[in-house]
């Protein structure tokens, strides 16, 4: 490395600066005061653990997100976590074992060995809450609101709604009683909407099951889709009837709370469905290709750990939120303070500090750019007044 | 915002045959692409611009959506991955085959075979679902070059009609896969203007089955 490029910061790592860390700052403290308000008690898990607790139960697509290296002490090996939420299940299956509803909400970074697509981080900062204890559709709803309405407190409007539920596609699959192989490229298509690809994946099958999974890259849209499902599906997969019913609901409890806001249904989402278990949401914003929030229900999740509980939850990434904050920079400006070692100048300051003003010593040098006003001794007192005073 | 509609499109011969079937499901460049330098067209369809780029770009700029919708080879979605992106419909256009090539009379044995090609990926997955261990050199072009001058055994390329290889006293192989354009869809987009995509995907799915009809 020469000093030329000694600057140089590796592909998708970011520092935040001053503009965008404020803005940050100030959505994480409102993020985390709102979960406290509907009872989401903080925790801080570790940056790193014992690599099989991190990535048990999600997936191998967690494990190749996952850094490793060895501990010194244990001879074992260490994953710095590339998702929050397996730690949260951990802690709630293990660290607080209360019977009942357990709501924990998390604030932390995290880093992908990869990024997700070529512009995204590899150190997002996840912000997230999980809700345990309870398999209701009125634990989705509630994470389901929690996450509209984090979206809403960084400023962002225009959403789309996301639903869908793993249990449609699975019902499909079991219905057909695909070999794994076949499994595996019907779910690859379906993951691209590829109607070609699965048409391939699914031509020798007979005639019901391929209607059938062809029309699960179809099912998506408004409302409209539940219907259309339970006649493309109903025959060969009655399983998928109560998953539809279940979307119907939730869809209707969250329009009853905002009848303005788009929801879009996808059948066929299948994204984490190796680990979640019901109702699936996320958030979309136009112009922005990935979701930028997720969740959903997964539960048992935490029976690796010795405990298997309903569990529902979602995640969203401050860094990508940053992206599209509207950063508000301060309005009134700072007070600069003159280098005088007068105690009664001290005492002003602090009560201005105190009030939440920002004062920065000029250290005998010009007041620092951010200063609109000045501290003056004018008759014996320290008075503020406007910098362009002289 | 809400009507606008960008449709990404592959240069060259699938540009060409892309333009009759937007041209049936209605939309027409004002400009002719062909004499105009413009990279951006606005069309007959008011609020629905096309944007001319090099095949390899198109997934990039759908899948960031810096476009809406694109049109993209079978073969540049193997290479480069197809993650992020929707892919309803097949053109059947520019059709062509994704092919291993070597020598004529090459005979296949040895335990590492050495492969040129532009696409690495796809030649290393193929090579080693076959239980093969190839070693990649990634070439830019003419990769009939690579064999005749001992810098590898064996090439993938697109073959249309295997002329080519054949002056190079070469024959196709191996078929890796049968190529043609695919539209492409933002995962946000169809979301957000869910009726325009929809509407644009039925209206080519017409547009290609007239086509064959025709």
């Amino acid at each position: 490395m020469t000093s030329v490029d000694r600057w140089l910061l590796p592909d998708g790592i970011e520092e935040v600066l001053p503009a965008q860390a404020a803005a940050v700052e100030v959505l994480r403290r409102r993020l985390l005061d709102l979960y406290r308000g509907w009872g989401y008690q903080l925790i801080i898990p570790p940056l790193v653990e014992f690599t099989e607790s991190l990535i048990i139960g999600l997936g191998p697509d967690i494990d190749l997100q996952t850094f490793k290296l060895t501990d010194q002490i244990s001879g074992r090996t260490l994953g710095i976590r590339a998702d929050i939420t397996p730690q949260v299940a951990r802690i709630d299956a293990h660290s607080l074992p209360v019977e009942g509803v357990s709501r924990f909400c998390y604030a932390g970074s995290t880093l992908h060995t990869r990024p997700k697509t070529q512009l995204a981080s590899r150190s997002p900062i996840q912000v997230g809450v999980e809700l345990f204890g309870d398999a209701s559709l009125d634990a989705d709803l509630e994470v389901i609101q929690l996450m509209l309405q984090t979206l809403e407190c960084a400023g962002l409007s225009g959403f789309t709604l996301d639903l869908g539920h793993v249990g449609i596609v699975e019902a499909v699959f079991n219905a057909a009683g695909l070999s794994e192989e076949r499994e595996a490229a019907i779910f690859d298509a379906l993951q691209r909407k590829s109607i070609p690809d699965l048409t391939a994946a699914s031509a020798d099958l007979p005639d019901v099951e391929a209607n059938a999974i062809q029309a699960l890259a179809r099912l998506h849209g408004d409302e409209s889709v539940l219907a259309q499902a339970r006649v493309d599906l109903g025959a060969l997969a009655p399983a998928a009837l109560p998953a539809l019913d279940t979307l119907e609901q939730v869809a209707r409890d969250v329009r009853a709370l905002r009848p303005e806001l788009t929801i879009y249904f996808d059948l066929a989402e299948l994204r984490g469905y190796h680990y979640h278990t019901g109702v699936v949401f996320a958030a979309y914003v136009p112009g922005h290709g990935q979701a930028l929030a997720n969740g959903g229900r997964y539960d048992d999740v935490g029976e690796v750990f010795g405990r298997a509980r309903p569990a529902t939850g979602f995640a969203t990434d401050l860094k990508s939120l940053m992206g599209l904050l509207h950063s508000s920079p301060e309005t009134t400006g700072a007070v600069a303070m003159p280098a005088d070692r007068d105690p009664a100048l001290a005492q002003a300051v602090q009560a201005l500090r105190d009030a939440g003003e920002i004062v920065i010593a000029d250290l005998g040098q010009s007041p620092d750019p951010r200063c609109t006003r000045r501290l003056l001794l004018e008759a014996g007192e320290w008075v503020v007044k406007p910098l362009s005073d002289s | 915002m809400t009507a606008e509609l960008t449709i990404a499109l592959t240069k060259g011969r699938i540009l060409k045959e892309t333009l009759p079937l937007l041209a049936r499901a209605g939309i027409e460049p004002l400009d002719d692409p062909d004499t105009s330098r413009k990279l951006i067209f606005e069309t007959t369809r008011p609020g629905t611009r096309l944007v001319l780029l090099r095949g390899t770009d198109v997934p990039t700029y759908v899948r960031h959506g810096a476009a809406d919708a694109g049109v993209v080879g079978k073969d540049i979605l193997l290479e480069h991955g197809a993650e992020g992106l929707y892919e309803p419909l097949d053109l059947q256009i520019a059709r062509c085959r994704l092919m291993t090539a070597g020598p004529v009379g090459w005979q296949p044995g040895a335990p590492r075979v050495r492969v040129a090609t532009k696409f690495t990926n796809v030649a290393r997955r193929f090579f080693a679902e076959r239980g093969v261990h190839a070693d990649i050199i990634k070439l830019y072009g003419a990769m009939e070059l690579a064999p005749m001058m001992n810098l590898a055994d064996l090439i993938v390329d697109i073959v249309d009609t295997g002329n080519t290889l054949r002056a190079n006293g070469m024959e196709p192989l191996e078929e890796i896969a049968d190529v043609s354009s695919r539209l492409v869809v933002n995962k946000a987009a169809m979301r957000s203007r869910h009726s325009a995509i929809v509407n644009l995907v039925d209206e080519l799915t017409r547009a290609v089955s007239e086509g064959i009809a025709a």
